[in-house]
């Protein structure tokens, strides 16, 4: 059994076609070990009896032309999943039943695939740790007293510790790639428009995108090319031509342009960030791609912008959090007082803080000098990529300025946790594709990651760029499985 | 800039959650240091910048206005923290 979970998404797929391996079989195997894995915390909710009984079902009459035929799959909690709970993390959804599902879990299951259970994550997606969730924080598998990153660090403990062959995240800032970084795991953040926001609980609606996390590239290709859609009932999403990802990944990149960012290389960044940026420079030439020097100016500006637009957008969205219509409500002595004890007790501090700021950057006399100034300099740091982009094909930058950190270390200066976000966030705020990959080990032995940042809707190419370095970096997870008694 | 305790308490009303004396210290000096941070904007000169209205450059589609899910009502109310029949309870708004 246990070899099971050790197998990628496409080796899987590949057993399963060949009648080597029932849907039954795996799905058995990856519950197995989701039980035998309580203490990571990546499950708020599991769905592991029904999903035997889908496995039973897959196995009667096996359509083995879908993509993910009879694969089981957890995801991030903040996908709405019809008839199983839906919490974002939060004590506020502790009870809600969605009576819809989202395209992009809709899109995974259309592929033959099973859902195993709902992941942990950062309460509303915010935080760079899972440490904001309700309930409690997740352990990285890489090393018990570390965070896993977040928000999606359900996600990337849960494919970092095998106990699903893939899954999705979120990212609104960074909460894709900078947990796979934590973990050792593949993480792409996929073109604004690309996946469908219809059903995924709101964040920051201009930054929020859907994405697939997972141990390799081409099982990230795989998943990216069944979860993004055009889809009508997201009025952002874009109709575009969109490739066969995992048919068209190649490892050839010969003469790719690639852009290295001196605005990358911030105060009191590591030697061992610096020398894998450097590794990863000479990866690139080694795949016959050429490196050019280029500048994004505006970089440094890119984290205070984020911090305006995106608790702005929070604060509007979560304005539908009042204890009337779902979700939970708190006793009041009148309708106001109802509504403001439901979201002091229902909201964690992190959720409310950043609604405070929203409300004040919106608020009467402060509008210009925050959130108008915010969407101007946004503007500024777009034109940055698309001035780049005139010379060069994808940028290559580091995914995190620091391996994943201790549970408890950064809790207490949100600043500090925001610095986590510098930069994955530029991506988010220019709408453009970005990819971590692991591609080495720091000192302790923890993992490091590298970022591929893409031109808007060019996931192919950023997707044949992380494969070939892939190929070179021949990375090691170092899991020891810990946690299994 | 600053922003003091009758802000705060402000804000609080604004947004619609309740706290407390303990509390609004604590967002006080929090907030303090996040727009310490964002202050930073002020740097830039961006009277000549026009801002950023949406990401993708696309125009909105039409679509034909028709029902698609009918008769969910009842799966709605389920959700709801207290109800009467088909209708969602609150505390009482008038007297």
């Amino acid at each position: 059994m246990s070899d099971i979970t050790k197998q990628s998404l496409t080796e899987l797929v590949e057993n399963i076609k060949i009648k080597k391996l029932s849907s039954t079989d795996i799905t058995k195997a990856f519950i197995e070990r989701s039980e035998k894995s309580k203490e990571l915390n990546a499950y708020i909710t599991d769905d592991f009896t029904s999903a035997l009984d889908k496995a039973k079902k897959f196995d009667q009459k096996p359509n083995l032309d879908l993509k993910l035929p009879g694969i089981p799959i957890a995801v991030k909690d903040l996908f709405c999943t019809k008839n199983i709970k839906t919490t974002a993390g939060s004590k506020i959804l502790n009870n809600f039943v969605p009576t819809y599902e989202s395209t992009v879990t809709e899109n995974i299951w259309n592929e033959g695939a099973i859902l195993l259970g709902k992941l942990n994550c950062d309460e509303f997606a915010m935080g760079s740790s899972n440490e904001t969730s309700f309930f409690g924080n997740v352990q990285n598998p890489i090393n018990k007293d570390l965070v896993p990153g977040g928000s999606s660090g359900g996600s990337a403990s849960a494919v970092a510790g095998q106990l699903t062959p893939i899954t999705i995240g979120t990212d609104t800032g960074g909460s894709i790639r900078q947990p796979a970084s934590f973990t050792g795991t593949v993480g792409l953040k996929p073109t604004y428009g690309s996946c469908s926001r219809y059903g995924i609980v709101a964040f920051a609606s201009s930054l929020d995108q859907a994405g697939p996390m997972a141990q390799n590239v081409k099982d990230c290709a795989l998943l990216q090319e069944v979860i993004s859609s055009y889809d009508t009932k997201d009025s952002t999403s874009i109709d575009f031509k969109r490739n066969k990802y995992s048919k068209e990944l190649t490892n050839n990149i010969k003469g790719k342009k690639i852009g290295i960012p001196k605005e990358y290389r911030v105060d009191g960044m590591s030697k061992e960030i610096e020398d894998l940026w450097q590794k990863g420079i000479q990866y690139v030439k080694d795949c016959g791609a050429e490196t050019i020097d280029i500048s994004l100016p505006h970089t440094s500006y890119a984290l205070p912008t984020y911090y305006i637009v995106a608790p702005a957008e929070a604060s509007s969205n979560l304005a539908r959090y009042d204890g009337v219509k779902y979700g939970f409500r708190a006793k009041g002595e009148n309708l106001i007082d109802m509504y403001e004890k439901t979201r002091s007790e229902g909201f964690g501090a992190e959720v409310q803080r950043r609604i405070m700021i929203g409300t004040y950057v919106l608020s009467s006399g402060y509008y210009d000098a925050y959130y108008l100034k915010a969407q101007k300099v946004r503007k500024l740091i777009k034109n940055d990529f698309d001035e780049v982009y005139k010379k060069v094909d994808a940028i290559l930058t580091p995914s995190t300025p620091s391996s994943a950190f201790k549970i408890g270390e950064k809790t207490n200066d949100p600043v500090s946790m925001y610095l986590n976000d510098i930069f994955t966030v530029p991506v988010n705020l220019a709408g453009l594709p970005g990819i971590s990959i692991p591609a080495g080990h720091d000192s302790k032995g923890y993992p490091l990651g590298l970022q591929i940042i893409g031109k808007a809707f060019d996931e192919q190419n950023i997707l044949n760029i992380a494969y070939a370095m892939e190929e070179k970096i021949n990375f090691k997870n170092k899991i020891t499985d810990w946690w299994i008694k | 800039m600053s922003i003091d305790l009758k802000t705060i308490k402000h804000i609080s009303k604004l947004s619609r959650i309740s706290v407390d004396e303990r509390k609004a210290e604590k967002l006080a000096s929090d907030l303090n240091s996040i727009f310490d941070f964002i202050e930073k904007l002020n740097e830039l000169k961006t009277d000549k910048v026009k801002p950023l209205t949406s990401i993708a450059e696309t125009t909105l589609k039409l679509r034909s206005d028709e029902v698609k899910s009918k008769n969910i009502r009842e799966q709605i109310i389920k959700n709801s923290p207290q109800d009467n029949e088909d209708y969602f309870v609150v505390p009482k708004v008038i007297e």
